[in-house]
């Protein structure tokens, strides 16, 4: 794109991007200034930056997807302010709605939940099945930085070029060069893209780790079930990730070589892409709800101080999840024109995944029955993700009976449901993940009275906004429009709806406040705080860099607690006979290499050649370079691990 | 599925935890899982192309364009550099490192012949007004070729960075695994190009 | 306990008056409150499915609660405690049976539904169908009536109690034409004439819209869909054909400019004109945009828009291509859509 002003390049015009660059400029002054006062340049590369340990990894992807959380809600909380406002009360024009719902869209899936979700398989696979590391450390610090830098380039489409318009997943024509000339579309192109990569890299990473890494004992029907949940995610994310890769390569070979995979004119075909990219879509739900259903097994375990129940039945229906997943995705378009046979075929493949999903719920509740539970925050969100997520997963139902979506699609009805599902099902459950595992993570528990606060102001906004939102559909109010008249009837419901979502967003400050406060008067728990059942729980918190100083010897599902009970009894475990641990060095590599794509990414944007050529020799380069390096790891000697176990001072 | 992979957990476990053999065993299913990966990829862009195939919009179609002869030709080199990436195996595991090396050669030259025919088929084309843009089938066509080209080009360059290294290094269980893997990808490759050779340029002319 | 009484008292009043202000000014829930016949039969579709549902929800959400209040450490009374307890296999076969069978029931009732309400088909009625034929434009809907010969903009009228017969087309991004209280939406795409029957069965003014995004000012696509006598809807067109003016094709081209519109009405179009945007994007002499199903079914599905189409669909559908995971859905997207021939 050639630049002939500055307002081609920079997003001039609107108040809210000049606030928006301030705040953007005025922050990452205020970072530079404080690293180079406190002298932290070194510590940050060296301790952060250059990092192949998965805990540090994991806690980078959970800022990272907090931060994305952060204007991801913003995005939200501007659109039910223009919503709140009916007629030609302009708080967005149009077109700053559409860049608005597409970023929302893209970004709470892509760079909120997976990033989240990747942050929580970091931080607490490994530990549950007695492993050093994930299988790859270092294509993991890779994945986390691509991930990082497609958000960046994503992000940055906000004040440079303009963001993309045309809805969260993009439906040609309309993302067409024709219908979107600009460069927004190109940013979502190869911010997805480059994320997308480290997402593939990510699922084959975690596939080899849990089937090879685990320690001895733990056959594949003792893991613990969050790993199941992962394997299961993994799995499904190798599948489906794939797919989405060449959809959008297609998409961009049409935008920039000008092809015709999409196109309107000369044989295009806009409905294969709108197939192809719900062959990933609606895999992709699973994807991020799985890992959820893995926590909440856990946590309801947990805190029911009882075994799960139906541990077997548990297991199948993941797995049958994950297959069947694949077969549903046409129920996005039933309204296509595509048959009876097609849509009938659809709705039953999609109705029978309520089957397993159901199981699992009465599992978690008969886990209960004749427990002993108590209620502290990770209970509490998996308690209120029940209701929730039963609920949306019957508008669910609902909305699988072809002849009667007719008149859900793209309805606000809709809209409601896969939010009920999507914050009842993964932003809860992940909130609940990271509430139980973050003091294994920092040796720390957060504030339980501000966590309450957050509790309560998330439930009750989120029944507040997204309750109306399907009387809103039943009224015929359909998605993506910024503003309607008078005369619809709409405006209380909508008005109603916006005041819930500004009570989700206290909840979320509710939760900035909770962590700040919890950091300040912090209070240190040893290894084990929440009466654990799995291995993570043996090991001191945080857990030192090489995780377990003796690999475990796993006997049983729920290793931990046996191994509590046994000692209950008098019996205790050997003396530790320590041995070198080998390990991953650091390594400035992923973020060099991901720096470059940043740099090809945001060069085919703008079709700069004299930045595409360099980004892709330096891809080339770090990769090569990496090929030829061949010292990527060390041992841990004897003394080192007995020095640091001392000082975590053995739990138990 | 869970039992194939319980037995290959459990008897990963007999060799111990740590140490280099284990690491380059893990280092194997991940490439392995890489290639079904991969596989994906070009399955979808064969199927975008069964889809758009006849869509040729008043442009030339398959039957117009393939020059079978050269295809042909094609054909027999990435077959051959299969076989050849095959001997260069055989000679790493006799510990043969003369041996790895001339065959390594050997197949990248036959995989960089195999590049030249197929860009000089592709100028040729687009001399002849085929061009990428010129209709949904040959948007379809460049695309899926021309993977599957840029996948033997990736190949070619990784392939000479490895044969620096055994040079350097000799044959240890490192290089062995890259070896392998590598060869594991042009096999691959040749698979997908008997696809491409059936599907597209069979199919087409006829 | 005044303090308790007082508190109660408000928060019985507050949902009491948060419905009065939501339902103050309200309009009205317009998919639960349908005025034509498929509108009907997808409403008591959809009272059957939540029904079924409601069988399996109501007693988990219960369970959730009695289960969390009766075992929770801080009971008084002492529950039961079998912290080993974690499988029944009597149990877990209720609960993979239970929902095994309403999911039964759910797909039996939408299997035929789904053919009953197959948006192709034609509606049985004595009345001869009338046909509008609708192009979704960049940001308005344009309404041809090839048997009377006007155009709309945004605007259409037909008479109650005769089936419409509608058309669809897209000169610009895939949208959805939905017009709620009539019955079910469906897409509007370009090089597809696409089928929708809808029936009226009272007069009545009913809100209509885009449903799919298309663009910048996609929010502006609503229209007017008003129903009325056989009388007053011939004298409406008469009307239109009395006192507007004609389309020319630059008149359309004109229109089809990326840009909002009101309300229009045009005496006459060029002929021709819906095909003509249909073909547009098809190249001629090859296959064109959405080929597939063989030429036996163009030709059947051409002779005879009311035909009942079950029974080639059951031919012409492929399950083994679906169940491939093969996305090529060219085959089964032709007799819906019914592609121009």
């Amino acid at each position: 794109m050639k630049i002939t002003k500055l307002s081609d390049f920079f997003v001039t015009g609107d108040p809210l991007i000049y606030g928006a660059d301030v705040a953007i400029g005025l922050t990452m002054v205020a970072i530079v200034v404080a690293l180079t006062a406190f002298k932290r340049w070194g510590w940050l590369w060296r301790e952060w930056l250059t990092t192949v340990d998965h805990k540090r990894i994991g806690i980078m992807y959970v800022i990272a997807s907090l931060l994305m959380l952060f204007r991801g809600g913003v995005d939200a909380l501007l659109m039910r302010t223009q919503l709140a406002l009916p007629d030609s009360m302009e708080f967005l024009k149009p077109d700053h709605y559409n860049d608005i719902f597409t970023t929302h869209g893209v970004i709470m899936i892509l760079f909120m939940a997976m990033p989240l979700m990747f942050g929580l398989f970091n931080l607490v696979v490994p530990l549950q099945i007695g492993a050093r590391d994930v299988a790859f450390p270092l294509l993991n610090s890779l994945s986390f930085w691509l991930f990082f830098m497609g958000a960046m380039l994503f992000n940055v489409s906000f004040v440079i070029g303009g963001s993309p318009e045309a809805g969260w997943l993009a439906y040609p024509p309309l993302s067409e060069k024709m219908f979107s000339p600009g460069v927004g579309q190109d940013f979502y192109i190869w911010g997805i893209q480059i994320s997308g990569i480290g997402s593939l890299m990510t699922g084959i990473n975690f596939i080899v780790t849990i089937l090879k890494m685990r320690a001895p004992g733990m056959k594949l029907m003792k893991m613990p079930m969050f790993t199941w949940s992962v394997l299961s995610s993994c799995l499904t994310i190798i599948l489906a990730f794939p797919i989405l890769t060449v959809t959008l390569a297609l998409l961009f070979i049409d935008r920039y070589f000008g092809a015709h995979f999409f196109t309107l004119d000369m044989g295009g075909n806009p409905m294969m892409y709108i197939n192809l990219i719900w062959m990933w879509g609606h895999p992709e739900v699973y994807i991020v709800v799985l890992p959820a259903f893995g926590i909440f097994s856990e946590i309801v375990a947990t805190f029911s101080k009882k075994r799960l129940f139906g541990y077997g039945s548990m297991v199948f229906a993941l797995m049958s999840i994950s297959v069947f997943s694949f077969f549903t995705w046409a129920h996005h378009f039933f309204t296509m024109g595509s048959g009876a046979n097609v849509n009938a075929f659809f709705a039953v493949t999609t109705m029978i995944i309520a089957i397993p999903t159901g199981v699992k719920i009465f599992n978690w509740l008969f886990t209960m029955y004749k427990g002993k539970i108590t209620f502290e925050l990770p209970m509490l969100w998996t308690m209120a993700f029940i209701p929730c997520f039963v609920v949306g997963g019957m508008t669910g139902v609902m909305l699988s009976v072809a002849p009667a979506d007719f008149q859900f699609h793209n309805s606000y009805f809709l809209i409601a449901h896969f939010h009920q599902v999507l914050i009842g099902g993964v932003v809860f459950g992940y909130f609940a993940g990271l509430y139980y595992w973050w003091p294994k993570v920092f040796g720390f528990k957060l504030n339980e009275k501000l966590g309450r606060w957050a509790f309560w102001l998330w439930n009750i906004g989120f029944y507040v906004c997204f309750m109306p939102q399907y009387v809103l559909g039943l009224m015929g109010m359909t998605r993506r429009v910024s503003s309607y008249s008078w005369d619809t009837g709409w405006w209380s419901w909508n008005f109603v709806s916006t005041i819930g979502g500004f009570l989700m967003g206290i909840g979320f400050l509710f939760q900035v406040w909770q962590i700040l406060h919890s950091i300040k008067f912090m209070k240190r728990v040893k290894g084990d705080p929440w009466g654990g059942r799995t291995l993570e729980w043996s090991i001191p918190s945080p857990a030192p860099f090489y995780n377990f100083a003796i690999t475990p010897k796993v006997e049983g599902r729920d290793d931990w607690w046996r191994r509590k009970e046994l000692a209950a009894q008098g019996i205790q475990d050997p003396p530790p006979k320590y041995e070198p641990i080998h390990m991953p060095k650091n390594s400035g590599t992923p973020i060099v290499m991901s720096v470059f794509w940043f740099i090809l990414g945001f060069g085919f944007v703008f079709d700069w050649l004299w930045l595409i050529i360099p980004g892709a020799i330096g891809i080339a380069g770090t990769m090569l370079y990496h090929s030829f390096n061949y010292d990527t790891d060390y041992y841990v000697t004897v003394d080192e691990i007995k020095k640091t176990e001392a000082k975590a001072g053995r739990v138990v | 599925m869970a039992h194939v992979a319980t037995s290959q957990s459990s008897h990963d476990h007999g060799h111990g935890h740590d140490g280099h053999h284990d690491l380059e065993a893990l280092r194997m299913m991940g490439f392995w899982i890489f290639i079904i990966t991969d596989c994906i990829i070009f399955g979808t862009l064969f199927a975008t192309y069964a889809v758009l195939v006849n869509n040729t919009a008043g442009g030339p179609s398959g039957a117009d364009l393939f020059e079978m002869p050269g295809v042909i030709a094609e054909t027999f080199i990435l077959l051959t550099s299969s076989f050849t990436s095959g001997l260069a195996v055989l000679s790493m595991n006799r510990g043969d490192k003369k041996g790895l090396i001339g065959w390594l050669i050997v197949t990248a030259l036959l995989g960089a012949s195999f590049i030249t025919l197929e860009v000089t088929e592709f100028l040729k084309m687009i001399d002849e007004g085929a061009k990428i843009s010129t209709s949904a089938f040959l948007s379809a066509f460049y695309t899926l070729v021309g993977t599957h080209g840029l996948h033997v080009s990736i190949g070619l360059i990784w392939m000479v960075a490895l044969m620096l290294q055994v040079a350097k290094r000799g044959i240890t269980p490192v290089t062995k695994r890259k070896i392998s893997n590598i060869s594991l990808y042009w096999h691959f490759l040749d698979v997908v190009w008997i696809f491409v050779f059936t599907i597209v340029y069979m199919m087409g002319v006829r | 306990m005044k303090y308790k009484g007082w508190f109660m008292r408000a928060a019985a009043l507050l949902p009491l008056a948060l419905m009065t202000f939501l339902l103050s000014g309200c309009g009205d829930v317009v998919v639960l409150d349908p005025k034509g016949e498929i509108g009907k039969q997808q409403l008591d579709l959809i009272y059957i499915t939540t029904g079924l549902c409601l069988i399996i929800i109501v007693p988990v959400l219960i369970l959730t609660f009695w289960i969390a209040w009766k075992y929770r450490a801080k009971s008084k009374k002492k529950e039961a405690y079998q912290p080993e307890w974690d499988h029944s296999t009597k149990l877990e076969a209720i609960w993979w049976g239970v929902p095994i069978l309403i999911i039964l029931l759910i797909a039996i009732v939408t299997v035929q539904y789904s053919y009953k309400l197959e948006p192709s088909k034609a509606i049985a009625s004595d009345e001869k169908p009338i046909t509008i034929q609708v192009v979704a434009l960049d940001w308005k809907w344009l309404f041809l009536y090839p048997e009377q010969g006007i155009a709309t903009v945004n605007y259409i009228q037909f008479p109650e109690k005769v089936p419409v017969q509608f058309q669809l087309t897209a000169d610009a991004p895939m949208n959805s034409f939905w017009i709620p209280q009539l019955g079910g939406q469906i897409y509007t795409m370009s090089g597809m004439a696409m089928k929708l029957h809808l029936i009226a069965d009272e007069p009545g003014d009913y809100f209509g819209t885009g449903a799919n995004f298309s663009g910048e000012y996609f929010g502006k696509m609503t229209f007017n869909a008003k129903a009325t006598s056989r009388a007053d809807f011939d004298k409406w067109v008469a009307d239109v054909k009395q006192s507007y003016p004609a389309m020319s094709k630059e008149g359309y081209d004109e229109l089809a400019k990326p840009d909002t519109s009101l309300v229009r009405s045009f005496s006459a179009f060029p002929n021709g004109l819906f095909d003509g945007i249909v073909n547009k994007y098809v190249v001629a002499g090859e296959s064109g945009h959405h080929h597939g199903g063989s030429d036996a079914d163009a030709s059947k599905e051409e002779t005879s828009v009311t035909e009942n189409h079950e029974g080639h669909d059951m031919g012409d559908m492929d399950m083994s291509e679906m169940d491939m995971g093969d996305m090529d859905m060219s085959g089964a997207d032709d007799q819906g859509a019914a592609h121009q021939h």
